[in-house]
């Protein structure tokens, strides 16, 4: 694969925990680029989400911290009830500026942040869910010369979200579920844990 | 296009000349910001002003004298709960209170309190210590529309059922209801409340300390600057605290990354609640 991933922004609503489970196992820990996620969930509960991605995953997995730098194999997850973005000097920043889409966290605005922030070098991929938020920003990261990855609407619990991606964005790969999780851990430069194993 | 050496675009450009135009006119101090969330808001402004791009809302900003004070709106992130993050109110009963007793009068700073119910829940909390009657709370921001509203005390009152329940979850000792007398859809905070409230503008982009405090509660304002915006506000806070002071921040703000680090350490570190060295 020519081109150079330096990070990777993933967004996911209904139906897309269970896929970012079976994606992040699949990464091997000294996968090379920082990871940042947007997963829509209710802002009034603590979330468990960091512990229950970080039981399978071989890289750090926590909610983000404001102008915590990006450190490569590391997972950084949007805390509930903020936006979380990538400043160009590769940090993440937080903002509770007001929903977009009806949620906050939401998918577009770090992707279109991080568009701005990584041009071509970065890499978007936008999971099952039952909204429209993050085909905006798949959109732009397309625009800025990033990569745009979606999960098929076939494998996806909740089409919606990928389909009105694929609608929107000319994209680079439309994977199976099954394939993306590889997929990234070519990307991040290392073979899959599976693949180290054996 | 190499991504290491991008040219600047025509829409960062515009914005860096929009906020010198506006710091030089206007003395607010928007350039050191977090730029990713400062930018969607100057551009959820061009529909809101049927304006075309940045250089149209700069022109206006030099030329319009009523604009600026418009535009402020949405430079600003007005938004703000009673009893947000109800852990933290209850750390600052349980854990930062039995401090504050020891003092014969309190000073208490909330930077940044945008529409006042950071202010207001403060308030009853040392109210319901028993200590309110001996403290000042200063609560500043940058937003004279904002100001007005925390000063005048009123609110939805339809926020009040989700506004109960963090304060029964804060550990309040009474009812909420206790504090505000409803007036058709509002609510309208006590007269007890307001008198230990000083409302003023203040900036911890372009202002120093003004006081000493015992007590600073500045959350989720560090997040829209800049580290190194973050820093100067920082100073400006430690500036501000006494001797083993009290810094609370928002939950996802740190200290971990400032240069003024080791002038603090945790006290109550779940609830980003720091102690001056």
């Amino acid at each position: 694969m020519a081109r150079r991933v330096e990070a990777i922004v993933i967004g996911g609503s209904a139906g897309a925990l269970d896929a970012l489970n079976a994606i992040l196992s699949a990464l091997p820990a000294g996968f090379s680029v920082p990871i940042a996620i947007v997963l829509h969930v209710s802002p009034e509960r603590p979330s468990r989400l960091c512990e229950l991605l970080a039981t399978k995953c071989a890289l750090a997995v926590r909610e983000a911290d404001d102008k915590e730098p990006l450190m490569p194999a590391n997972v950084y997850l949007a805390p509930p009830n903020y936006h979380l973005l990538i400043e160009k000097k590769r940090c993440l920043s937080l903002s509770v500026d007001a929903p977009v889409h009806f949620s906050r966290p939401a998918i577009d605005v770090l992707f279109e942040s991080a568009a701005d922030a990584y041009g071509p070098a970065l890499a978007g991929l936008l999971l099952s869910g039952a909204s429209e938020d993050g085909a905006r920003g798949l959109a732009r990261i397309k625009a800025s010369g990033g990569m745009a990855l979606v999960q098929s609407p076939e494998t996806s619990p909740v089409r919606t979200m990928p389909e009105a991606a694929l609608r929107l964005v000319p994209v680079d790969h439309v994977l199976p579920l099954s394939e993306i999780g590889p997929f990234l851990a070519r990307l991040g430069g290392q073979r899959t844990a599976s693949a180290e194993d054996q | 296009m190499d991504a290491q050496v991008k040219q600047p675009t025509d829409l960062d450009l515009e914005l860096g000349l929009l906020l010198d135009a506006i710091f030089q006119k206007y003395h607010y101090d928007f350039r050191r910001y977090s730029e990713a969330s400062l930018k969607r808001r100057v551009s959820a402004a061009l529909p809101a002003f049927g304006c075309e791009t940045l250089s149209r809302l700069q022109e206006r900003v030099l030329h319009e004298p009523k604009f600026f004070n418009e535009l402020l709106r949405f430079l600003t992130v007005q938004v703000s709960d009673l009893f947000r993050d109800p852990s933290y109110f209850r750390s600052l009963r349980e854990k930062v209170v039995p401090y504050l007793r020891t003092y014969p009068s309190l000073k208490v700073w909330v930077a940044g309190c945008a529409t006042g119910e950071e202010a207001y829940s403060l308030a009853i909390v040392l109210a319901e210590e028993g200590l309110l009657d001996r403290t000042l709370i200063y609560a500043t921001d940058i937003y004279p529309d904002s100001l007005r509203k925390a000063e005048a005390g009123i609110y939805e009152v339809e926020r009040f059922s989700r506004f109960s329940e963090s304060y029964q979850r804060a550990g309040g000792r009474a009812s909420l209801s206790d504090y505000y007398t409803a007036q058709y859809s509002s609510a309208v905070f006590d007269r007890a409340l307001k008198k230990s409230i000083l409302f003023s503008d203040h900036s911890l982009a372009t202002d120093s300390a003004f006081a000493e405090v015992q007590l600073v509660s500045c959350r989720n304002v560090l997040i829209y600057f800049e580290r190194e915006l973050q820093d100067r506000a920082i100073g400006v806070l430690r500036d501000a605290l006494c001797r083993k002071g009290f810094l609370g921040l928002g939950l996802k703000e740190t200290l971990r990354f400032s240069a003024h680090a080791a002038a603090f350490t945790d006290f109550v570190r779940e609830d980003r609640i720091y102690q001056k060295v």
